[in-house]
């Protein structure tokens, strides 16, 4: 990292701007592929992150394509789906083959996930009862992949509303799934509190911690292991919340599996989502490993520059750092991560005002249906080949901003199922063209 | 005739069960049918004001004075359905000192405590009130909700023996030798019971008596006997903000007009509201002007409220009445009074009366001076003990015993259950087993859902109402899959509700709060809106159910790495994964 002064316009004093080649702004899973993307190029990275982002509301899967913008699927190729996508589609900007070659690089740098081995999608089962299309998992839901044809036992938390694992195995039966599955529910061994967090669970599971059971001081996960075994039949898997421990869920998971003689699965999660903090830390550290700087907490502001964005700035307990790069990946998100913003008239992106086509009429933003086809779920940015914000006209806002993730207009991530995989592939083909300027 | 009257009543809002209550407690036999869930029609739409008389203290001062003696029996009757935040009536610089002075004189000629205060004085009281408003009569309004006291009515009127079909709309009135005779409903088949329903089919109903409650449909009953009942409904929004931006019921002291009160109510603040004629109770457009209007008028009172969030709108429909000579072009000028149309004196229909026109304030009254008229026809001279008589939830009570260490409940969870439960909150609180809370957003646990469920059966509209359960910011979106699962398997009255059962009041649910919310897709609400899209669709797949869809083709998908006759191998592929031939 080198030091460069140089004049805010908007505080009118000297300050020393924090330079880097590529400068990305937004710490989610486009964010982070297109750090990881632009240093693996060889370029000085640094990524500015403001909030916790929304990996921790998701559920760890990494999806591609599930259905189609029709609603056609489960489609059990989503590669194949891609030359039939919409122009403005993001897969259609990037192409078939950028989206398998960021794959690629999510394969190799998250070495804790399944599914590459095959373009064909798997069907995992939801906490809400269902099963969905999705091309990667973690090794932690393995196990409970619904094309796998044998039998489930399901068993919930009492104190846990979220997985309720006799109802979500109705469901799943409802589902038509190729295999039996029962559900249970017992109670967590020890006296937590009903409220207790998904991290106090990993923690007593991860150190097998003391808890009382009884009069007598046990080890949760001895405890808990003890409670699993008489409700098993003959089943050889094992699907539970997922609170399989926090830092070391293998470990954990192995525990279990050894002590149970089954394999043992953790159902992707409601946040906030382990599966999701776990694969949020997973990308810092790769981030870390291929020498991209990061610090979080502090949103970007404002910027100078007019074709060109010349410097950023962040705001700092009321001081503003200025932060200047050849080359910046804008990957604050969607409407949920705060990339898009809206009032009663307008739909708009906050830190440059990059164009976001919108009706005038916010009673066009959404569909009567709660599942219709929304607009508002497109609402983002449209880019160019490049992924250059293009203005109203149709030019780049500015020569060296290129956007990545759900901050993209031109699909419903959520009717698709494509968010992770749209995530990666545009982040990934930002990063890597922004190192490749720069250098 | 039977030796107890059996007394048939139709509508389930307030005015209904009011006179379902008054008549049970009378001693005579009761059924009562509503075509939705209870409060269905205006009484679950309307701001939640409990009034103190001064909205009517200068125009209708009969109306004024029978709300101030309703307000008292409602804090005492009902005590846990009611908050008494106080309310002010506050002047604008623009606003005439004439008329100010018009509603002080009014309200002290109606027995309405009213008090002065200065600018300062109601900032000091309400800090979010704009600069400029000069000055501010203080009064007594409160803010109840109708939901809970609709639902304690039904519950003392079924301790009555009254029986109460929810989800039974009346299809036709029996008519015999001129003389109305009974009704005919169906039982809509919905998830599971509905109340104590009898799901599925048409039932006749005989009567000796019939009693049309059912407000902005009254016309609509009315016409199956050939009865021209003209009620005038007229529409009016409210906008419901994310949070309480005051405290107290703030009411814009001029005239009349839109947008000129804002109520508090439990977590939220509402804004009202419009007042339009509309043909169809059922079916009017619910227009953006009209949000627009109460955010930006309002903010004259409350200036935060521009840039604040909304979480929902949602519109309902006076029954507005005048007899036919009066003929007011404005229904801003229709009267608020109530009307007892006795078809007997009136259209040489024998059996049956209407009421129609009146507020929610007045509700009880509305169904005292009824039933007197009831009773009236069988000759039976029993004294109404609504007024005295505190309704389920609001018996005798200690507000005063540490329910959070009860009930091992977290502040402020523990206090917000006992607010809404009252007295009963031994009954439903008290168990061995975990109690987690279910919806964050209004902090209510298991325990109080499952009671909701006793109540009201599979139907999870009928639990929102009943606990406040999906009514906060997130608008259901982290707890509409944790009430299906709270449904699912649970058994009342002899019916356990199976998935199937559990999946279609999840769907109704969904598309429910989705409804209201639209007219808040805007801001931090879009973005929750989307947020929740993404659970619902993205993590839950629940709008590509395969249970309600075709069946999928399990084999075709991914089997995994390392299972048999699996092609490829856990490897990670580097040219981004080989066609597998699928």
């Amino acid at each position: 990292m080198s030091l460069a002064v140089q004049t805010s316009r908007l505080t009118g004093v000297s300050e020393m701007a924090i330079e880097s080649d590529v400068l990305v702004i937004g710490g989610g899973l486009a964010g982070l592929s297109s750090a990881i993307s632009a240093a693996r190029e060889g370029a000085d990275v640094r990524l500015v992150t403001y909030k916790q982002s929304t990996l921790r509301q998701a559920s760890g899967l990494i999806d591609v394509l599930g259905y189609t913008p029709n609603g056609e699927g489960p489609l059990t190729d989503p590669y194949d789906a891609i030359p039939e996508l919409p122009e403005e589609h993001p897969y259609r900007i990037v192409g078939e083959d950028t989206v398998r070659d960021a794959m690629s690089m999510f394969d190799a740098v998250v070495d804790t996930y399944r599914g590459g081995h095959t373009d064909t999608n798997a069907l995992l089962p939801t906490y809400g009862g269902t099963v969905k299309p999705t091309a990667r998992y973690p090794d932690g839901a393995a196990a409970g992949l619904a094309s796998d044809d044998r039998d489930l036992l399901l068993v919930g938390f009492e104190a846990m509303p979220d997985f309720d694992a006799p109802h979500v195995a109705a469901h799943l039966e409802a589902a038509g799934v190729p295999f039996d599955v029962r559900g249970e529910t017992i109670q967590f061994p020890g006296d937590l509190m009903d409220d207790a967090k998904v991290t106090r669970y990993a923690k007593l599971l991860e150190n097998n911690g003391p808890v009382e059971v009884r009069g007598r001081e046990r080890g949760a996960r001895d405890a808990l292991v003890e409670r699993l075994n008489p409700l098993i039949e003959n089943e050889q898997r094992i699907g539970l919340p997922a609170v399989l421990g926090d830092a070391d869920a293998a470990g954990v998971r192995a525990a279990l599996e050894a002590e149970l003689g089954t394999e043992v699965f953790e159902v992707p999660a409601t946040p906030p989502s382990l599966p999701g903090v776990r694969l949020e830390d997973r990308l810092f550290e790769a981030l870390d490993e291929v020498g991209g700087n990061f610090e979080s907490g502090n949103p970007v502001v404002s910027f100078d520059g007019q074709d060109r964005v010349e410097t950023v700035y962040v705001d700092k307990q009321d001081a503003r750092i200025p932060f200047s790069a050849e080359q910046y990946v804008l990957a604050t998100g969607g409407l949920v991560g705060k990339g898009v913003e809206s009032d009663r008239e307008h739909v708009y992106e906050p830190i440059f005002d990059c164009h976001v086509a919108h009706s005038e009429d916010r009673y066009d933003w959404f569909d009567e249906d709660v599942f219709g086809d929304h607009p508002f779920a497109g609402f983002g940015v449209d880019p160019d080949p490049e992924l250059r914000p293009l203005d109203g006209s149709g030019s780049p806002e500015f020569e060296n901003l290129r956007a990545a993730g759900s901050v993209l207009g031109g699909y419903d991530f959520a009717a698709e199922k494509s968010g992770s995989g749209v995530s990666i592939a545009t982040g990934y083909h930002a990063g890597r063209i922004a190192a490749q300027e720069a250098q | 005739m039977a030796s107890t009257p059996h007394v048939l009543v139709i509508g389930g809002g307030s005015t209904g069960i009011g006179i379902a209550r008054d008549l049970a407690m009378r001693d005579l036999d009761v059924t009562l049918v509503e075509q939705g869930n209870l409060t269905h029609g205006t009484t679950g739409r309307m701001h939640g004001l409990l009034h103190s008389g001064g909205r009517y203290a200068v125009s209708d001062q009969a109306s004024a004075k029978e709300c101030i003696q309703e307000n008292r029996v409602l804090r005492d009757i009902a005590s846990h359905c009611v908050e008494m935040t106080g309310g002010m009536f506050v002047k604008r610089p623009e606003d005439t000192e004439e008329y100010f002075q018009k509603k002080l004189e009014g309200c002290r000629e109606c027995d309405i405590p009213a008090e002065v205060i200065s600018g300062e004085e109601a900032r000091k009281r309400e800090p979010h009130l704009a600069k400029d408003i000069d000055k501010a009569i203080a009064v007594p309004d409160g803010a109840i909700d109708p939901f809970r006291l609709v639902v304690a009515n039904a519950a003392s009127a079924e301790q009555h023996g009254a029986r109460i079909e929810t989800h039974s709309p009346v299809t036709d009135l029996l008519i015999e030798d001129g003389e109305v005779v009974g009704v005919e409903v169906e039982h809509k088949s919905g998830p599971g019971i509905r109340v104590h329903g009898t799901e599925g089919g048409t039932e006749e109903i005989r009567a000796d008596y019939v009693v049309n409650a059912s407000g902005a449909w009254a016309g609509q009953i009315g016409d199956m006997a050939d009865v021209d009942i003209e009620v005038r409904p007229s529409k009016g929004v409210m906008t419901i903000m994310n949070i309480r931006q005051v405290d107290t019921v703030i009411n814009r002291c001029r005239p009349k007009g839109d947008a000129d009160i804002v109520v508090p109510h439990e977590t939220t603040a509402i804004l009202g509201t419009t007042d339009e004629e509309v043909e169809d109770p059922e079916d009017y457009p619910e227009e953006q002007w009209e949000v627009d209007l109460m955010i930006d008028t309002l903010k004259e009172l409350v200036p935060m409220l521009d840039e604040a969030r909304t979480i929902r709108s949602f519109w309902g429909v006076r029954p507005l009445y005048e007899p036919p000579d009066v003929g007011s072009e404005d229904p801003t000028d229709i009267t608020r009074d109530f009307f007892l149309l006795d078809h007997e004196e009136r259209d040489d229909l024998p059996g049956m009366t209407s009421i129609v026109g009146g507020k929610f304030t007045t509700y009880r009254l509305m169904a005292e001076k009824i039933s007197d008229h009831v009773c009236e026809q069988f000759g039976i001279e029993r004294e109404c003990r609504t007024a005295d008589e505190p309704l389920p939830g609001s018996e005798d009570f200690s507000v005063l015993r540490d329910y959070m260490e009860e009930f091992g409940l977290r502040s402020p969870i523990g206090r917000r259950s006992v607010e809404r439960l009252g007295s009963r909150a031994d009954e439903v609180l008290k168990t061995d087993d975990p109690n987690p809370v279910i919806c964050e957003c209004e902090g209510v646990t298991r325990a109080e859902v499952q009671d909701a469920i006793g109540q009201s059966g599979s139907d999870l509209n009928a639990v929102r109402i009943r606990t406040r359960a999906s009514m906060g910011n997130c608008q259901g979106g982290m707890c509409v899959h944790r009430l299906a699962s709270e449904l699912h398997d649970t058994r009342v009255d002899g019916e356990t509700f199976d998935e199937g059962v559990a999946r279609e009041a999840w769907d109704e649910l969904l598309q429910e709060r989705w409804k209201g919310q639209r007219h808040a897709l805007w801001g931090e609400q879009l973005s929750q809106a989307m947020l929740n899209y993404a659970l619902h669709a993205t993590t839950q797949n629940r709008d590509n159910d395969p249970a309600d869809g075709e069946p999928v083709d399990f084999a075709a998908f991914d089997t995994g790495a390392d299972q048999p006759g699996e092609s490829g191998g856990a490897d990670v592929a580097a040219d981004g994964g080989e066609r597998d031939g699928y």
